[in-house]
C-alpha cells in the first residue's frame, strides 16, 4: 500500500513548527501504524533526513504512552484501541494520512509528535491515590465491596492515562481522565475515606494546569481507547459538588489552649 | 476564582431556570392564536406585568440571563484559551454536530434578546417611546405590527431554530453538569430534552406564521 503523510514537524518546544508531506510505498496492510512509520523514520535516517520522533512503549494497547492524533481522530479511526493496535489495513491505498500530536496548553510540543503529559501525573499527584499502609493480606471480605461498585471501579481504573479524551475535546478538557481517577478510587470503601479532599485537590490540580471546561459533548468517551464513560463525569461533579457542600471540615486545635 | 465545575453549575442552574420560563412564555404568546381580537393575550401580559409574584420572579429571571451569559462567556473564553495551536485536521469524533456550537448558538440568541428588549420591555418601562398609534400596554398591537414586517418574523423564526439548536445539546448537558445521570434516566431526559427543544422552537415560529399567513 502507498500513502502520503502530512507529518507535523516541530525541532523543540519553542521552536515553530509546520506540516510536512512525506510519501511511503510497499506497506503491507498487516503492519502497524507504528511500523509504517518506522518504515519511514529508516528511509529518512538512511537519505541523512531527521527521523520523526513520536511516543511509544509496550506497542500492546495497555500502557498508554503512544499519542497520535490522526485524521482528526485520538489514536486514529479505528474504535477502542490506542495508536500502536492501529493498522494499515484500516485505511484505504493511496490515502493522504494526517498525524499530529496531542493539541492543548497543558501538554507543549517537546519534539515532532511527542508531547509532555505530565500535567496528568501533576493531577494524579494531588489526590490519585489512597494513603494507607498497606500491610500484610487481608482475610477475603474483611471489607465488603458490593458488586456493582467493584464493577464500575473496575471500568474506571482500564484508564491509560493516555490524554486522548483531552485531545478530542474540542475545549482541551480533562474531565474524562480525573473522572475516570476519582470515580476508581471514590467507589471503592479504601478510596472513601479521602474522596471528598481528593476530587477537591485534583480539580484545582486541573484548573491550574490550563486545562479547558467539560461542554458535555461527548467526544473523549467516543475517542477513549478503553471505552471509558462519561457517566465518571457525572459522578465526580457529584463528588465534587457534595464535598463543597457538605464535607467535614477539619478541627483546628489553638495553639493557645 | 470559582473552579471549573462550579461554573458550570452556575451557568446549567440558570440555564434550566430558563428552560422552564420560556414554556411560561410560550404560553401566554400561543393565546395570539385565539380568535378574540387579543383579549386573552392581553389579560395575561397584564397579569406579567402586575402580580407581585411574578414581579419578583422577574427579578430572579433577569439574574438568571445575567449568571447564563457571564459564565457562558468566562467558561468558553477559557475553553479557546486552553487550545493556543489549532489541529490542521478538524475534529471528527462522534459527536452530535451542534454541540461545539453552544458560544455560537448562544451569541445569536443573545442578538435576538436584546433586540426583543428593545421592541418590548423597553417601551413597557418607558424607556423607548412605542411607535405611533400604539399604547404603552398594547402588546397585542405591537406584536402585530412586528409580526406584520416579514424580514422580522423571518428572523425571529430563525432565532427560535437556533434556540431549539441550543436547548438540544443544554437540557441534558445540565443535568449531566450537575451530576444527575443514571442509566434509569439519562436516556429518557435526552430524549425528552429533545422533544421540549423542538416544542420550542415550533410553539414560537407558529404565532408570526398564523400572524403572516392567516391573521389578515
Amino acid at each position: 500500500m502507498n500513502f502520503t503523510l502530512k507529518i507535523w514537524r516541530q525541532k523543540n518546544v519553542t521552536a515553530k513548527g509546520e506540516m510536512v508531506s512525506y510519501d511511503v510505498s510497499g506497506i503491507s496492510p498487516d503492519s502497524s501504524f507504528f511500523e509504517m512509520l518506522d518504515t519511514l523514520n529508516q528511509k529518512l535516517i538512511t537519505t541523512d533526513g531527521d527521523p520523526v520522533a513520536f511516543d511509544h512503549d509496550c506497542r500492546e494497547g495497555i500502557c498508554g504512552t503512544c499519542s497520535l492524533y490522526i485524521n482528526g481522530r485520538p489514536h486514529g479511526p479505528v474504535k477502542g484501541v490506542t495508536t500502536c493496535q492501529l493498522h494499515m489495513r484500516a485505511f484505504k491505498d493511496g490515502d493522504t494520512i494526517f498525524i499530529e500530536p496531542w493539541r492543548a496548553k497543558a501538554f507543549p510540543v517537546v519534539r515532532d509528535l511527542v508531547v509532555d503529559r505530565s500535567a496528568l501525573d501533576k493531577i494524579i499527584q494531588a489526590g490519585g491515590y489512597v494513603s494507607v499502609n498497606t500491610g500484610g493480606v487481608p482475610d477475603a471480605n474483611t471489607i465488603p465491596v458490593p458488586k456493582e461498585k467493584s464493577d464500575a471501579a473496575f471500568d474506571a481504573a482500564t484508564c491509560i492515562g493516555c490524554g486522548a479524551c483531552v485531545a478530542a475535546c474540542s475545549n482541551a478538557a480533562a474531565m474524562l481522565f480525573i473522572g475516570a481517577k476519582v470515580s476508581h478510587l471514590a467507589l471503592l470503601p479504601q478510596g472513601r475515606v479521602e474522596a471528598a479532599k481528593r476530587v477537591q485537590n485534583m480539580v484545582a490540580c486541573m484548573d491550574e494546569l490550563g486545562f479547558g471546561n467539560c461542554s458535555n459533548t461527548y467526544a473523549c468517551e467516543s475517542d477513549c481507547p478503553k471505552g471509558i464513560s462519561v457517566t465518571n463525569i457525572a459522578r465526580m461533579n457529584r463528588e465534587f459538588l457534595g464535598a463543597k457542600l457538605f464535607s467535614e471540615k477539619e478541627k483546628v486545635i489553638k495553639e493557645s489552649l | 476564582m470559582y473552579s471549573s465545575i462550579t461554573k458550570k453549575v452556575l451557568m446549567a442552574l440558570p440555564g434550566l431556570f430558563l428552560v422552564t420560563f420560556l414554556c411560561v412564555h410560550l404560553g401566554i404568546n400561543l393565546m395570539l392564536l385565539k380568535n378574540d381580537g387579543g383579549r386573552a393575550f392581553s389579560e395575561a401580559a397584564t397579569f406579567m406585568g402586575t402580580n407581585p409574584v411574578i414581579k419578583v420572579a422577574e427579578i430572579v429571571l433577569f439574574a438568571g440571563f445575567l449568571l447564563h451569559i457571564a459564565f457562558g462567556l468566562i467558561v468558553s473564553g477559557q475553553n479557546r484559551s486552553a487550545r493556543p495551536v489549532a489541529y490542521a485536521r478538524s475534529n471528527s469524533s462522534d459527536t452530535s454536530f451542534f454541540s461545539k456550537y453552544m458560544f455560537h448558538t448562544g451569541i445569536i440568541v443573545f442578538i435576538f434578546l436584546a433586540l426583543h428588549f428593545c421592541d418590548f420591555y423597553f417601551i413597557k418601562i418607558g424607556l423607548v417611546a412605542p411607535p405611533t398609534g400604539i399604547a404603552v400596554h398594547d402588546f397585542y398591537s405591537r406584536t402585530l405590527l412586528l409580526f406584520s414586517t416579514p424580514w422580522y418574523s423571518l428572523f425571529y423564526i430563525v432565532s427560535f431554530i437556533v434556540l431549539g439548536i441550543h436547548l438540544n445539546h443544554a437540557i441534558q448537558s445540565a443535568f449531566q453538569t450537575l451530576g444527575w445521570n443514571h442509566s434509569k434516566y439519562t436516556d429518557a431526559v435526552k430524549v425528552i430534552g429533545s422533544v421540549y427543544s423542538v416544542a420550542i422552537a415550533a410553539g414560537f415560529s407558529i404565532v408570526p406564521i398564523y400572524v403572516l399567513f392567516f391573521l389578515n
